[in-house]
């Protein structure tokens, strides 16, 4: 090859625009790279890209649809994040995700409260039980990795799978409905409020209340929220966006965690316990992608059922990882993977959403480089092994 | 339900974890952590499927799937040698990557009947008593296939020259560059192997031992379990071959349980709630655990341990660790 690529390491800083750039521009390749897969085996690129924004995006009523799929992302990229921290790899959100949901269900399906106890009781207890279930469930691998320094990614990983055939033994063998693969419908007191269920108390208020307001809401396009799926676990995903922060970076244990991270071997010299922080890390990790499956449970489906998560967990790592990178990022991209899985159940062939995220993630992994080094298109002279 | 069949079917479906175990430990010897195995088996069982499919020569199609797997491994190989972007990450977007690929590609292909890979008794050993039927009797060629790779793999990291160069890459890259040993070039290629094999053992399922196409259902986590078996192994191919063949016959011997009304006189309670057998199908990944407990345990005595830079992108030029 007459050229070659070329790599040199950045000394400055890039520019704060410079990420999104390259963030942006690699979504819009893997988006242009897909639709050039999909007109290679014979489908309709720009039908099914119009038809995916449509779905996602395209009114209120589906963007709300599309946050009710981010909340659980928020949530589960928060569990991987605080992990990452101390450069542990929780790939067991997905498990923890599983019996944070059981746990909760425990709740109303033993049941622990009666089906006419107080919403606000239900759903503290079952976010309680959730965060238990999770925290149990993040422990093993914890206890595994710090006592017996055990791989995490694995533990994790095959505790995944554990996790999903015990929930679905209880949902095939003892509360199964009439048979079928799932719980019975969960009583009213454990359902998440949604925005529908305020529609009548939203169209009285675009009626009677300040003009001012209402006609703002009405030139956006919002003048009714009936049926509308968005529900309160968006509220304890954004909640606990600002505790973790807290934390992370506020409290001492943050700063604990992040200096074992960092560097063990001086956080050992410095006195701390190493083996008790890693198994702390992945419980609370744990909790928060068992309150993730408490929130889907009680928010979406309002049963236990097979099935509740379409890989939530590894999505959540891949956003976590995203956001380290780029912490502005997180919010569009939580959006977008949400958007991905909300259309991914329609989109045909089933596997195009799956492959969009798969060449999304490349590409942006890709584009990280861009951030490190500057690339050359040089004319080879002799330029040797460099590779 | 007797022992020549479990066996039988174990070896079948062990063959499956041994091509993408053996293959792991390629690219992990190499230093290069690649989770993307259960992708580019689902890559290679779709492109070996259809392929074959269409072409109706059932050894095209297991070309095509150690094609693919390879290729696919080698977008791995870029943005982790290359690019030294986090190989946990991006061998978590190999895997959405090879499944949505392997899922549109797919499309349709539930219920086709290509041609499959023929089956064969090897004369005279396949004559033994039990031994004969368990192990080398009317089995789909590729498991002949795996026996032979075990030696060779072990022969090839251990005896020889480039085994030699491999080790060393994958243990002090900025040592053997010294002597001249091309780093970048050596771990492409055992990343692309890794892929082939993982793609070969994808073949193995939808052309072999179960054939058909089920989309995500047909490797059903088969990828991941061989990461874990690699741990178990120590990155020994021998080990890995114990443990695969051990694993297939635990998977099948599962399966096999829910038939008969009566084990060993007593009643067989899968036979009378099935659902029972949610908690058997539990016991691999357990297994794995318990494997890589027991693994550690052994690891510390002997002082065994990973490749040590494992996972470590190796810059040229720069100070390694």
């Amino acid at each position: 090859m007459p050229f070659s690529l070329e790599f040199e390491k950045r000394v400055e800083d890039v520019p704060r625009w410079f990420p999104f750039v390259t963030t942006l521009g690699a979504i819009v390749i893997a988006f242009v790279v897909s639709g050039i897969i999909l007109k290679l085996i014979g489908g309709q690129p720009l039908v099914v890209g119009k038809y995916f924004f449509t779905a996602t995006f395209g009114s209120w009523a589906v963007f709300s649809d599309t946050l009710v799929k981010a909340t659980p992302l928020i949530l589960v990229r928060l569990a991987c994040a605080i992990a990452f921290k101390m450069k542990l790899w929780n790939i067991g959100a997905e498990g923890q995700f599983y019996a944070g949901a059981f746990a909760a269900s425990l709740v109303v399906l033993i049941p622990i409260l009666p089906p006419d106890a107080p919403k606000w009781l239900t759903l503290g207890l079952m976010a309680i039980f959730g965060m238990i279930g999770g925290a149990i469930y993040g422990f093993i691998p914890g206890y595994l990795k710090a006592k017996l320094e055990i791989n995490e990614i694995i533990t994790t990983l095959m505790l995944n799978y554990v996790a999903i055939l015990w929930n679905n033994f209880w949902i095939f063998n003892t509360w199964s409905d009439a048979g079928f693969q799932m719980t019975p419908t969960f009583p009213k007191s454990a359902w998440m409020p949604r925005l529908t269920d305020y529609a009548r108390a939203y169209k009285n208020f675009m009626e009677t209340g300040n003009p001012a307001i209402t006609g703002f809401l009405k030139s956006i396009g919002l003048d009714r929220i009936s049926g509308m799926t968005l529900h309160l676990g968006v509220v304890f995903g954004l909640v606990m966006v600002v505790v973790v922060w807290w934390l992370l970076e506020r409290s001492r244990w943050g700063y604990e965690v992040k200096l074992i991270g960092d560097n063990p071997n001086a956080a050992k010299y410095a006195g701390l316990n190493i083996t008790r922080n890693i198994i702390l890390v992945l419980v609370v990790s744990g909790a928060l992608a068992g309150l993730a499956g408490m929130s889907e449970i009680t928010g979406v489906v309002h049963r236990l059922q097979e099935r509740i998560s379409p890989g939530y967990g590894f999505t959540g790592i891949i956003i976590a990882w995203l956001a380290k990178l780029n912490p502005f990022a997180i919010v569009p991209v939580a959006i977008l993977f949400g958007a991905l899985i909300l259309a991914g159940r329609e989109l045909q062939p089933s596997g195009l959403a799956m492959m969009l995220q798969g060449f999304i993630l490349f590409m942006i992994i890709s584009s990280d480089v861009l951030l490190r080094y500057k690339i050359r298109l040089v004319h080879r002279r002799n330029v040797g092994e460099n590779a | 339900m007797n022992l020549v069949t479990i066996l039988h079917a174990g070896m079948a479906t062990g063959t499956i974890l041994l091509f993408a175990t053996i293959g792991e430990i390629f690219a992990e010897r190499s230093g290069i952590l690649n989770l993307g195995v259960e992708g580019m088996m689902l890559l290679g069982a779709m492109a070996g499927f259809s392929t074959s499919l269409a072409t109706g020569n059932v050894w095209l199609g297991v070309l095509a799937a150690i094609i693919a797997g390879g290729v696919l491994s080698l977008a791995h190989g870029l943005v982790t040698i290359h690019f030294q972007a986090d190989q946990v990450v991006s061998g978590l977007s190999l895997t959405f990557l090879g499944t949505g690929l392997a899922l549109v590609f797919g499309e349709g292909l539930t219920g086709q009947n290509p041609p499959l890979i023929p089956h064969w008794t090897i004369p005279l050993l396949g004559q033994i008593p039990v031994i004969g039927p368990s192990f080398f009797a009317d089995f789909n060629i590729l498991v002949y296939v795996g026996y032979l790779l075990i030696p060779a793999t072990w022969y090839y990291i251990y005896k020889t020259r480039p085994g030699m160069h491999l080790r060393a890459v994958g243990e002090k890259p900025e040592a053997a560059d010294t002597v001249g040993i091309n780093v970048y070039r050596l771990r492409y290629l055992y990343v692309f192997v890794g892929g082939c094999l993982a793609g070969l053992a994808g073949a193995t399922i939808s052309l072999g031992v179960s054939p058909g196409w089920y989309s995500a259902q047909t490797t059903s986590g088969q990828g991941w379990i061989a990461i874990g078996l690699v741990i178990f192994a120590q990155w020994d191919p021998v080990r890995a071959a114990i443990g695969s063949y051990l694993f297939g016959a635990l998977r099948r011997g599962i399966l096999d349980l829910q038939g008969p009304k009566t084990l060993l006189g007593f009643v067989n309670p899968l036979y009378i709630n099935s659902n029972w057998g949610f908690f058997l199908k539990m016991t691999p990944y357990l297994l794995t655990i318990f494997a890589l407990i027991l693994g550690a345990r052994a690891a510390r005595k002997k002082r065994l341990s990973a490749p040590a830079a494992l996972g470590v992108p190796y810059i040229r030029g720069e100070r390694g660790l």
